[in-house]
């Protein structure tokens, strides 16, 4: 079997068992489903006064406003919450069964990374959905819109590395504080409720600095129809973002064949 | 010292004991709802600046939040902590011994209370840290810290019945994500005649979370507002009433000594 095929193989197989498995197990399938459409409640419904503060004026409503930070996190947890599976696959055992049959095992990533993509795409139609009922209005072209989601598939797999890295290094679901806690923060760091300009003193300062508020602030500009150059540098921020979580993926992939 | 006072004495000292044995059942709930609250009094300052908001510095405003989100910590450890003790047979063992189910869920109750002093001590050090002065003064912090631990020990009793009724902590664990939405579809980061939204406000208005929220809120940033802290407590009550009831009709199935 030349190595692509196996590499194929083997992810399409361990695609496959994740979704399988989220599909088949409601108490997988609804946290990552609620604690999205539960959050774009709070915000988008009990904060929307915020869009008389002086100085806010986004066109595609309060609700499109919160969607892009909801889909955005819904996208990173999906990562995360596949994470969880991972770490749950090495408590039982199933992994070290996975890496003894595995002829690439690099395919093991990569097929997680497909069962979080599929597993989050469901989830982020509903939001959408939901999004659209609480009166968001998307002004931006077919094509902005393509785009605001190539990014959010972006922070998925990010995260997806991350928290598969956090999964294969610590091989226990009580790692999961170690993989939520660090995303948790760098979402919440990111302007979430109102635009970065009319934020001020450290909560500024962290979000300046932090790389997801370009991606955040992109997908809100391509959701208003209203994109800059600030899009390309999103994206360049998402994919150091995955480049960098990749190989630490990959690294803990190697530390956990080396435990055996 | 009559046998029940006897018996409740030994379990609570024993769910004392137990809560300050494991750190990350103190410190959890400490420092979580303090990140938040940083997060939140950040992101949120603008609110500020609408018209009708009852607070210069969200940070003021949103202290009350923190106190609630103990609140649903204590829920989950001591119901956790009991569901071991189901699971591990150590309940099983107890219904042999004369042990009334009195005793069981204070007890249990008392550990609550003890984490629950820890986090609303912590908390109102944080609001003079922060130079946010209850505007109730010194009175209003011993009611403030009297309500935060009444209102733990609510949701605690919660967490009691639930572990009697279904014995696993995943079971209790997975009602976290009930009782945070109760949380997040309340007037905890905007006060309820300021919510735009007519379902939310709606929602809001229902939710007896706010009128907790609002109980604790009066005592920081309004000063003695006889209704809202009157209500929290009230409502505190019905809910610890309500949950010792159904722990008690739980127990009996539980603890069935043949």
């Amino acid at each position: 079997m030349s190595a692509a095929r196996g590499f194929r193989h083997v992810a399409l197989a361990v695609a496959w068992r994740t979704i399988h498995n989220v599909l088949h197990n409601p108490s997988l399938l609804f946290p990552g489903l609620m604690f999205p459409l539960l959050n774009f409640a709070a915000f988008a419904g009990g904060l929307s006064r915020l869009r008389h503060v002086p100085g806010f004026d986004y066109a595609p409503g309060y609700a499109g406003f919160q969607f892009c930070f909801v889909l955005l996190q819904s996208a990173a947890f999906g990562g995360v919450f596949t994470g969880f599976g991972i770490a749950r696959d090495f408590e039982y055992g199933f992994s070290r069964r996975l890496m003894l049959a595995a002829s690439r095992r690099s395919g093991v990533i990569a097929g997680y990374a497909i069962g979080a993509l599929v597993r989050w795409l469901l989830t982020s139609v509903v939001v959408l959905l939901v999004a659209f009922a609480a009166g968001m209005r998307i002004k931006g072209s077919a094509v902005d819109f393509t785009a605001l989601y190539l990014l959010a598939i972006m922070v998925n797999l990010a995260f997806l590395c991350w928290a598969c890295g956090i999964a294969m290094r610590f091989q226990s679901v009580q790692a999961g504080p170690i993989m939520q806690t660090p995303v948790f923060l760098i979402l919440f760091f990111a302007p979430v409720y109102v635009p970065l300009k009319l934020l001020q003193g450290w909560i500024h300062a962290l979000a300046v600095a932090n790389p997801l508020t370009r991606v955040l602030e992109a997908v809100r500009n391509l959701l208003a129809g209203t994109p800059t150059s600030e899009v390309g540098v999103a994206f360049a921020v998402a994919f150091g973002l995955i480049v960098l979580l990749a190989g630490w993926a990959l690294l803990s992939l190697r530390y956990a064949e080396a435990k055996g | 010292m009559s046998d029940t006072a006897a018996q409740i004495y030994h379990l609570a000292r024993r769910s004392v004991v137990r809560q300050a044995r494991q750190p990350a059942n103190v410190v959890a709930p400490v420092i979580f709802p303090l990140g938040l609250l940083a997060v939140n009094s950040g992101g949120l300052q603008p609110a500020t600046m609408i018209p009708g908001f009852p607070a210069d510095r969200f940070v003021a405003f949103a202290l009350a939040i923190p106190f609630m989100q103990g609140a649903l910590f204590a829920t989950m450890n001591a119901g956790t902590d009991l569901a071991r003790d189901i699971q591990t047979g150590f309940l099983s063992r107890l219904s042999l011994t004369p042990v009334r189910g009195v005793a069981l869920v204070l007890g249990q109750l008392a550990g609550v209370a003890f984490v629950a002093a820890i986090q609303a001590v912590v908390y109102v050090a944080v609001a003079y840290a922060v130079d946010v002065h209850p505007a109730s003064g010194a009175g209003g912090v011993v009611v403030l810290l009297a309500l935060a631990i009444a209102i733990a020990i609510g949701f605690g009793a919660v967490g009691v019945f639930m572990a009697l009724r279904t014995g696993t902590g995943e079971s209790v664990q997975g009602l976290f994500p009930l009782l945070f939405a109760f949380l997040l579809l309340s007037s905890m980061n905007f006060p309820r005649n300021l919510i735009e939204a007519d379902w939310f406000r709606w929602l809001a208005n229902v939710n007896p979370v706010s009128y907790l929220i609002e109980g604790l809120r009066a005592l920081i940033i309004d000063g003695w507002n006889g209704e809202a802290i009157a209500l929290a407590f009230a409502i505190t009550a019905g809910l610890l009433a309500a949950a010792l009831l159904a722990s008690a009709l739980a127990l009996r199935t539980r603890m069935t000594r043949t």
